[in-house]
């Protein structure tokens, strides 16, 4: 068994913390989107190294050129070629230690690692954008009726067989 | 967040695909996330990948500050040349 010390195996709670601080704070009860029912399995068609793979992030990532995120709801995204170098990738999120991905945006957004994968054969392809948002939105019916919406379109138009979603 | 398929990465916030300047790190995280798609699963599922974080991390992380920061609305960027770059 390993040392404890080192390797401590239980996930840190991050339900558990939302609740308490929302408490500390005097808040109502935070309210967590759920859904009624478990997502149909969809079974791809394909091996896939022959599936258009789209990649969606939530760590706030933005080329340079691109109007940054803001930090208040920001229910916008960007599309971001995925022949883009990581030297033209920036990191705006207020949620977390964004030093990491500074130093390297593959951490929350590994668009090099896909184009690895695509140019040894593992998948088939990277679809022609990666798509980023601000993941702290504080309105389940904003994500609702306009992110999820624009995403989806973007990925219909896309053609994209899998998606692969990286949040923080 | 109800994925029909999920890998689960126990590392601190903010490194869901490994951690800076480890491409093979990185590439074994999002191949076991993609073989996921050819794996026999229940929809929901969430599949643990056998990597730990080489240092104590979890008491920092059950512990850090939770107060609220005060968000703008303006855009946050990274870098102030990056504004001059979209205008």
């Amino acid at each position: 068994m390993s040392d404890p010390s080192v390797y401590d195996p239980e996930p840190v709670d991050y339900i558990a913390q939302t609740r308490q601080t929302y408490s500390r704070l005097g808040y109502e009860p935070y309210r967590w989107a759920t859904h009624g029912r478990s997502v149909e399995l969809a079974r791809p068609e394909k091996p896939l190294s022959l599936c258009r793979v789209a990649l969606v992030a939530s760590g706030g990532i933005y080329r340079v050129g691109q109007v940054a995120f803001h930090h208040r709801d920001d229910t916008s995204h960007r599309k971001i070629p995925g022949n883009t170098h990581t030297d033209d990738l920036r990191i705006s999120h207020f949620a977390y230690d964004t030093t990491a991905a500074r130093r390297d945006p593959n951490v929350v957004f590994p668009i090099e690692v896909l184009r690895r994968l695509a140019s040894d054969g593992t998948i088939g392809s990277l679809a022609p954008d990666a798509l980023s948002f601000m993941g702290g939105i504080y309105s389940q019916r904003r994500v609702k009726e306009e992110l999820i919406p624009a995403l989806a379109a973007d990925l219909a138009a896309m053609a994209a067989d899998v998606v692969l979603l990286v949040p923080v | 967040m109800n994925p029909p398929r999920a890998l689960f990465v126990d590392y601190p916030l903010g490194h869901t695909a490994g951690r800076p300047g480890q491409p093979d790190e990185q590439l074994k995280i999002v191949g076991e996330a993609l073989r996921l798609l050819h794996t026999e699963t229940g929809s929901g599922a969430i599949r643990q990948i056998a990597l730990s974080w080489p240092e104590p991390w979890k008491s920092g992380a059950r512990d850090r500050d939770h107060s609220r920061t005060i968000r703008l609305d303006a855009p946050q960027y990274e870098r102030a040349a990056d504004r001059l770059a979209h205008e």
